[in-house]
């Protein structure tokens, strides 16, 4: 007599992804349900390597720069600001004061728009349809500059190692000016739309707890780190750039749930115009390029630099032989890392928050397997 | 850039008299990567050549005297490099160290775990543990070198993140992680053959019977 089942006849294993609109990506979660409990997840992920770190090694060190833009390309310009931060440590140069300014201004820039795609997409996720309209009216604003300064809109490949390639363009201050009055009341709209309204607390609220002792244990930093009531940001910790000589707070909340997460972001983005606000008005007159030779050659040696990415701490770590080409590029994915953390939040917890979940953790698939 | 290259390769066998400070220090650059140091013959030469190892100082701290105090001989080297400190320890005592670190010094942040493939070296493989500190706003590297072969234990028992990052260590090196929970490829495919950060696997290379199998083409390399 057959008395052992394959399944506990209450158990179920369900597939979600990889095409699925709510994974962002091709991320494939398999998920161990008891009824609409999840009771453990396995990712499957890798569908989007192209074997960046590899490419590296084949590639000198100024032709690998518009590869990081690839990662995580909806943050493009903090990839290209941490790989150039990281070969100038290298070169033990750094950047002149004009190029620092008009890095800051477009790595906060980018860092709205970011937040603006993560907004729409988590909000779609929830069921709520308009915000995504309004955060992809105002990301088009910021793109825009983008396409003005660079010609780019997503992959910009803006900066240079050792400053940056082109020159600001007649009316950059004007029009960055121009978008951080426009678009602080329209965070307000946002949150008039989303912070207190039922449906979207009651998604929220209690949903997906990461303590901040969980987020140490797991490396989880960013937004998630700071909900859970963490004050630490790269941009503060450990300034690079120039953002010592700018005036921000770090916001950050207490519960480390969703609707905390999400808290944090709407107030990162009202920071992120305060830094360019303050950055724009004084961009120092002089050069944009420092003193790089036309063939980058750092001396034998290794450096790890960080910097504080719209989804948290990315860094790269980078050993030179003394060749033209790097010997070995290191990416410290953020996504990677906090998608780690997805099981420990989703544990317990309905099938339904997994979406709300992966939404507030803000991955990028081309970052999470480069 | 290849432009850029081009000139100097070929200026290098033609040494001319008259530009000397340039070409004699090309060749030394490219030797580097292979040889290990020469001899300082050229000690009275005008432009010193790049040292082939890395020009790093010795690291002056109190944590770095108390780590050598709690661990001996098996620190073998605390040096700062661009302002950035590092250990080097004995392949079987990074936990201890990454422990007592975490428990003692309050370094509980592991930002990363990486590997670099040094093929000639004796021990081939590099490991690099990255860890933070909030509370000292401090960065220290750990850096193990391992032989092919040989099996680090693995760092979850200390630290969760290590379990993804050992994974991905394992799928791009082939550097198994003794007591890891869950060692399984993570990037690549399961039944991918090699690892491809390896030095010897070529950049155009591919496990060509996987692709065969699973995709139903021909490789295009």
């Amino acid at each position: 007599m057959p008395d052992t089942t394959f399944l506990d006849s209450t158990e179920l294993v369900l597939n979600m992804g990889p095409q699925h609109p709510s994974t962002h990506g091709v991320l494939r979660v398999i998920l161990k349900l008891d009824g609409e409990k999840v009771l453990g997840t396995d990712c499957v992920i890798g569908y989007l390597h192209r074997g960046v770190e590899k490419i590296a090694e084949n590639r000198t060190f100024a032709q690998f720069n518009p590869y990081v833009d690839r990662m995580d390309y909806v943050a493009a310009v903090s990839n290209g600001l941490g790989y150039c931060l990281a070969v100038e440590k290298l070169l033990n140069i750094e950047a002149p004061p004009r190029a620092q300014a008009v890095r800051v201004v477009l790595t906060e820039l980018n860092r709205i728009a970011s937040h603006l795609l993560w907004l729409g997409t988590h909000a779609l996720d929830i069921g709520a349809i308009t915000p995504v309209f309004y955060c992809f009216r105002e990301r088009e604003e910021a793109l825009k500059i983008f396409e003005q300064y660079c010609g780019a809109r997503l992959t910009t490949h803006a900066f240079r190692i050792g400053g940056l390639q082109y020159e600001t363009y007649d009316g950059f201050e004007k029009d960055v000016k121009a978008f951080c009055e426009m678009f602080l009341p329209k965070v307000d709209e946002y949150e008039e739309l989303l912070t207190n309204n039922r449906i979207w607390v009651g998604r929220l609220k209690g949903v997906g707890i990461l303590t901040a002792d969980e987020c140490k244990e797991y490396g989880v930093t960013g937004p998630v780190l700071r909900a859970a009531g963490v004050k630490w940001d790269l941009r503060k910790a450990q300034p690079y750039s120039g953002y010592e000589k700018y005036e921000f707070e770090i916001p950050t909340r207490e519960n480390g749930d969703t609707y905390d997460r999400y808290i944090v972001r709407m107030q990162e983005m009202r920071q992120s115009v305060r830094i360019m606000q303050q950055a724009v008005e004084a961009i120092p007159e002089g050069p944009i390029m420092g003193k790089v030779g036309k063939v980058i050659k750092p001396a034998v040696g290794e450096a790890y630099v960080s910097l504080e990415a719209p989804k948290g701490e990315l860094g790269y770590y980078v050993v030179s032989d003394g060749a033209t080409q790097p010997y070995r590029v290191r990416v410290r994915p953020p996504s990677f890392v906090n998608l780690q953390a997805l099981d420990r939040m989703v544990r317990g917890g309905l099938v339904a928050d997994v979406v709300a979940i992966i939404g507030t953790l803000d991955i990028v698939l081309g970052e999470v397997d480069r | 850039m290849a432009d850029e290259q081009k000139p100097e390769g070929s200026a290098a066998p033609s040494p001319e008299g008259g530009e000397g400070v340039k070409p004699p220090a090309k060749p030394a650059a490219d030797a580097v990567k292979a040889a290990p140091p020469k001899p300082p013959a050229a000690a009275g030469h005008p432009a010193p050549k790049p040292p082939a190892t890395m020009a790093a100082t010795p690291w002056d701290s109190d944590l770095a005297s108390e780590l050598k105090e709690r661990f001996g001989d098996r620190i073998t080297e605390t040096s700062t490099y661009l302002g950035q400190n590092f250990l080097v320890v004995k392949p079987e005592s990074a936990i201890a160290v990454l422990e007592y670190l975490k428990l003692e010094a309050d370094f509980d942040y592991l930002v990363d775990i990486t590997a670099v493939d040094w093929p000639k070296r004796a021990a081939r493989f590099d490991l690099v543990y990255i860890v933070y500190s909030f509370s000292r706003n401090e960065r220290v590297r750990i850096k193990t070198y391992i032989a092919e072969g040989y099996k680090p234990d693995s760092a979850v028992g200390v630290h969760l993140t290590a379990n993804w990052l050992e994974r991905e260590v394992f799928d791009m090196f082939g550097i198994q992680f003794a007591g890891h929970p869950d060692l399984r490829r993570i990037l690549m495919p399961d039944e991918w053959q090699g690892h491809p950060l390896r030095k010897d696997y070529s950049i155009i290379q591919q496990d060509q019977r996987w692709v065969q199998e699973n995709l139903g083409i021909e490789s295009g390399q």
